[in-house]
């Protein structure tokens, strides 16, 4: 079991047109798997699904980012038109006047899109992960969201079924990980990735480091590597 | 007396007398994110944020900025003794178990029933929820602060909200730059004015009916 892949290009060579993807990344560079998103640009598979926070966004408007970097995020496979959906709760720019390529992109009817609050979206990649089909909860009742969702009540309030989401394969970010794909995030990076590396068949982790198996305290670690398919090392 | 409005911090200010000792706090983009400078001395505020932290403190200082350390709204944070770290699905399930005690958010709308309109302008045709329908539907309780008319002059607070909603019935106090109003299960009740304005100068800029508060006073700052 070697699950060490020495190049993202490689990492990411199966990836087949129509796939689904989750690919972390809150909405700024920190927890974005940005070598495996150039690596997926340049392999080139189209009519993607992607499951993500944002549509991009750290490359517009420096969210999260360090003054003067210009992180990649999804918007690359965007302005290559590779995506044919994407499914995440903050799709556009919160600056109306500094559109994102996702946004010129969904107005022209190039890509589809489905909004899903965030906790929606993270749970419902929780249940994919967990063998849960669906789930009921209070967000979203008595809005946009609940179109064409069941409402039930529990103890006298409403709640919308919500149902699970599952990927081909996750493009992940962690700092640190063994060579069992026992991983470590760092500080708020953790956010979709400890989720996503639960829900897809195929998990991609880009990490800092790469360590023996005992060099993370069991105790400490945050996905253990049974949901960890292949570990690439940030040169 | 000259109407005059009160700028967005003072605004945070009156925020931020809400908020209890021992409370944990969910803080919106925007005016929101300026309430944490005003904590009334002797209280102590844990500070919540879906971007997966909790016990969070001060702002980085330009030139230690982490990317793996930043609030919701991508703000850099500077290290805190006492903070923890969690990944989304963790972070939510505290938002709608009912562990947030306080969010305080902006809006676009609010209506007289309380319900708030803050992810989507209509001519835009696309917009961000990120976490605020979570937020709206799972904190103890939501304070929306926002200035009282939007750029046109427009009245955001209404007695039916007509963009999309982020969720019903969700809004128990209102406080912006000339009022504070409190939602109550028959109404909106106006009880504090900015120096200068009467409850009727409020109401010009009100679409929704506001009751009068027989103590209706000076902001509380």
């Amino acid at each position: 079991m070697n699950k060490i892949v020495p190049t993202f290009a490689e990492a990411v060579a199966d990836i087949p047109d129509g796939a689904t993807l989750m690919i972390d990344g809150f909405a700024g560079p920190g927890g974005t798997p940005q070598n495996l998103i150039r690596a997926l640009r340049d392999h080139g598979a189209r009519e993607l699904t992607i499951i993500s926070n944002t549509a991009g966004l750290a490359s517009v408007i420096g969210f999260g980012t360090i003054p003067g970097d210009t992180p990649t995020d999804i918007g690359v496979l965007v302005e290559n038109e590779q995506i044919r959906k994407v499914i995440a709760s903050f799709p556009v720019s919160p600056s109306p006047s500094r559109p994102t390529a996702f946004e010129s992109a969904y107005l022209e009817g190039k890509v589809d899109l489905e909004v899903v609050p965030q906790g929606t979206l993270a749970e419902r990649i929780r249940a994919g992960g967990a063998g849960i089909p669906a789930f009921y909860t209070p967000t979203g009742v008595g809005t946009l969201m609940a179109e064409g969702r069941e409402v039930r009540e529990f103890d006298g309030r409403e709640y919308l079924l919500e149902t699970a989401l599952k990927a081909d394969f996750a493009l992940l970010r962690a700092d640190r990980a063994d060579m069992l794909g026992n991983t470590q995030y760092k500080g708020t990076s953790r956010n979709f990735n400890g989720v996503m590396a639960t829900s897809a068949d195929v998990v991609v982790m880009e990490v800092d480091e790469i360590l023996e198996p005992g060099q993370i305290d069991p105790g400490a670690v945050h996905t253990p590597g049974l949901y960890v398919d292949r570990i690439v090392k940030i040169e | 007396m000259e109407k005059e409005r009160f700028p967005r911090e003072i605004v945070a200010m009156r925020v931020a007398r809400e908020l209890q000792d021992g409370d944990v706090v969910n803080l919106g983009i925007g005016i929101p994110t300026l309430c944490s400078q005003f904590i009334p001395e002797g209280r102590s505020v844990v500070y919540h944020s879906e971007s997966g932290v909790v016990g969070y403190g001060p702002m980085a200082e330009p030139g230690d900025e982490d990317i793996d350390l930043i609030n919701a709204g991508g703000q850099f944070l500077a290290p805190n003794p006492g903070m923890a770290f969690f990944n989304s699905v963790e972070g939510f399930a505290m938002i709608r178990g009912g562990h947030i005690d306080v969010t305080v958010l902006g809006a676009l709308q609010v209506s007289e029933r309380g319900d708030l309109a803050n992810w989507m302008l209509p001519d835009r045709g696309i917009g961000n929820v990120g976490g605020a329908m979570d937020l709206a539907a799972g904190a103890k309780r939501v304070i929306v602060a926002m200035e009282h008319t939007d750029r046109n002059g427009n009245p955001k607070i209404v007695s039916e909200c007509d963009f999309p909603l982020t969720a019903q019935e969700c809004v128990s106090l209102i406080v912006t730059d000339v009022a504070v109003i409190s939602v109550e299960p028959d109404g909106l009740l106006l009880t504090e004015v900015a120096p200068g304005w009467s409850a009727d100068d409020v109401q010009e800029i009100t679409d929704a009916n506001l009751a009068v508060s027989p103590d209706l006073g000076d902001f509380w700052l």
